[in-house]
């Protein structure tokens, strides 16, 4: 559906995103996960034709889209990060325009129209000025254009930033209800929104590819939690002596609290981390001393990004990330 | 393009840009009537649309500082880029709307030369000949004001910016007056505007080779002329400056002479800045 083939965007001196190649299928649900800066707006405005690029190539279902940028754009219908909507318009007469500039005219025109107005819940909104109109209200308004002229493919870039709980709940359901008819791409910065609607996840760090997996997968071998963190009131040095008996400690970080409670930050090596919990609880328990606090913590993307950004600021070329990933496929093999 | 050109008509009815506008033109022109039909009793219409054509410096910045600057500020231009229309689509649907924004106060100018037909000889082909002139003139303007629009996100700068630039243009002719006519002061103004187009490209193309290149290039064939045949340079400033003004060459329909190489020279003069919009919205593909 979409092939993007060495994609490279320079801003001066500034690398924004760096030789990225990869391939998005019809039907699904694809989650482009990335820090802030990490090139994910950039490459959304190239796919759809907003931005040129440096090098490199984007098709949609073969068209390429600085080639055939009429054919192509009409396959995508794209929401970037701020909505842009005409403010002093209604939704009604936004979507007209943006509706005829699409090419749709007559009864088609106005029976897509009041579609997407029914998709996107926005109907008792339609004849206000999209000024008055909450943010969350705006995100579908924006969301509504790109529903229109009926495009194969929706890229949405982070639909649900600055919107409230319940709004990013409707919000995340809208798009997984897109992603029974269309092929949708999204942005966003939050793990979680991206495992929980997306059948397949594009991560990317300073413009380039760090993975791009199944959920599922991701999390078994990219974020598999192997860290645990107790608190207890035994003296730090009575804690080391404890920890000295438990095998398959890699790392081991104490920390003295002014209530006189000792927290561990442990990392293992064992591939289920309730065995080091496990262990853990008994040396202590043989010890008679108490775990006041017993937390398995999970990694998350924020930890994996400050990793990678620390391997990069230390002028290493690869990330950990990708490394593990490489690892990742010669086991699979 | 038609969408554009619809959604853009829309606009500016909604909003209070098309009745200024409206209000300004007839005002001046209403004005020039007046004292020159009616109370100065002169059966030349022509006058009326000259007397106050300085009303353009006020009123068609007033109308196209938004047309880009306000879809850059609100983001929207992203939309513009991303829908299956070119650029070149929606800078001429968008000259189009201002077009029609400015032919209906003139329909009902056009109804002038007709009433007063009735009190007295009016000679209507000059006063048509010169409304058509009128028209170019301002559509030329209003040209300028997309080009400029298209160079910044704040309305404000537009508009200060294009009452500069009209202004500019509407005393170009008096103060040719007062330039250098030696071929030195020629030859540096010429350079001067020759850096000023380095400038223009740079911003553009934000590339400095290309225009570091033609900056030299211009300059070292400016100073190759001067050595050749200085003679050249004699007065050619005052002329440029006189050849330039959209205003000046008004006169020429005013004064009873529909000359074709004016209305060329307006034609050109909205092709041109056309086209250097169309650049401009497309360079930031490119930025």
């Amino acid at each position: 559906m979409i092939e993007i083939s060495h994609l490279t965007k320079r801003y001066g001196e500034h690398l924004a995103v760096s030789d990225l190649s990869f391939t998005v299928d019809s039907g699904q649900i694809y989650g482009f996960l990335g820090p802030n800066g990490a090139g994910k707006s950039t490459t959304m405005n190239i796919m759809t034709g907003c931005l040129s690029a440096t090098e490199g190539s984007v098709r949609i279902d073969g068209h390429d889209i600085f080639e055939e940028p009429g054919q192509a754009k009409k396959l995508i219908g794209y929401l970037p990060e701020q909505p842009p909507l005409y403010l002093n318009e209604t939704p009604e007469e936004y979507l007209r325009f943006v509706g005829e500039a699409k090419g749709l005219r007559g009864s088609e025109l106005e029976r897509q129209i009041d579609e997407v107005i029914a998709q996107t819940g926005i109907e008792e909104v339609a004849h206000r000025r999209i000024s008055a109109l909450s943010k969350g209200y705006k995100q579908r308004v924006g969301i509504a254009q790109a529903l229109l002229g009926s495009p194969k493919v929706i890229i949405l870039d982070e639909p649900t930033v600055g919107l409230d709980p319940i709004q990013i709940i409707e919000i995340r359901d809208l798009i997984k209800e897109l992603g029974r008819t269309h092929t949708v791409l999204f942005s966003s910065h939050i793990l979680s929104e991206v495992q929980t609607i997306c059948d397949q996840i594009i991560m990317i760090a300073k413009g380039r590819l760090v993975a791009f997996d199944t959920p599922e997968n991701l999390e078994q071998h990219l974020l598999s939690p192997n860290q645990v963190v107790l608190t207890t009131d035994a003296g730090a040095e009575e804690v080391r002596a404890l920890l000295g008996g438990v095998d398959h400690i890699t790392e081991l970080a104490l920390e003295e609290g002014e209530d006189g409670l000792v927290t561990a930050r442990i990392k293992t090596d064992l591939s289920s981390v309730y065995d080091l919990s496990r262990a853990l609880f008994f040396a202590f328990a043989a010890g008679g001393r108490a775990l006041l606090e017993l937390t398995v913590k999970k990694a998350n993307l924020e930890d994996i990004f400050l990793e990678l950004a620390e391997a990069d600021d230390g002028g290493l070329e690869a990330p950990a990330v990708e490394i593990e990933l490489e690892e990742r496929e010669v086991d699979g093999e | 393009m038609i969408a554009v050109w619809k959604h853009e008509l829309r606009s500016y009815f909604h909003s209070l840009t098309a009745y200024v506008f409206g209000a300004g033109l007839l005002l001046a022109v209403g004005l020039g009537a007046m004292l020159y039909n009616i109370e100065a009793a002169v059966s030349n219409f022509e006058y009326a649309l000259s007397y106050f054509s300085i009303i353009f410096a006020v009123i068609v910045p007033i109308l196209t500082m938004r047309v880009i600057a306000e879809e850059r500020k609100q983001k929207t231009d992203q939309l513009l880029y991303s829908l299956p229309i070119t650029t070149t689509q929606v800078i001429v649907g968008k000259y189009l709307a201002l077009l029609v924004v400015y032919l209906i106060p003139l329909c009902i100018v056009a109804l002038y030369p007709l009433i007063f037909s009735q009190f007295g000889d009016v000679y209507l082909l000059t006063s048509y000949g010169s409304m058509v002139a009128f028209f170019l003139m301002g559509a030329a303007l209003i040209a300028l004001g997309v080009f400029i629009s298209s160079l910044t996100d704040n309305q404000g700068f537009a508009a200060g910016i294009g009452i500069g630039v009209i202004l500019l243009n509407y005393f170009s002719v008096s103060l040719s007056e007062y330039v250098s006519a030696t071929a030195f002061g020629s030859v540096a103004a010429l350079c001067v505007i020759i850096l000023a187009l380095g400038a223009v490209i740079k911003h553009l193309t934000k590339n400095e080779t290309l225009a570091y290149g033609v900056c030299f290039v211009l300059v070292a064939a400016v100073g190759v002329t001067n050595f050749v045949n200085g003679g050249v340079f004699e007065g050619l400033l005052p002329s440029i400056m006189t050849k330039l003004s959209l205003f000046d060459r008004f006169t020429g329909f005013v004064n009873g002479v529909f000359d074709l190489t004016s209305i060329v020279y307006y034609v050109s003069v909205i092709v041109f800045f056309l086209f250097l919009s169309i650049q401009s919205l497309e360079k930031r593909r490119y930025n």
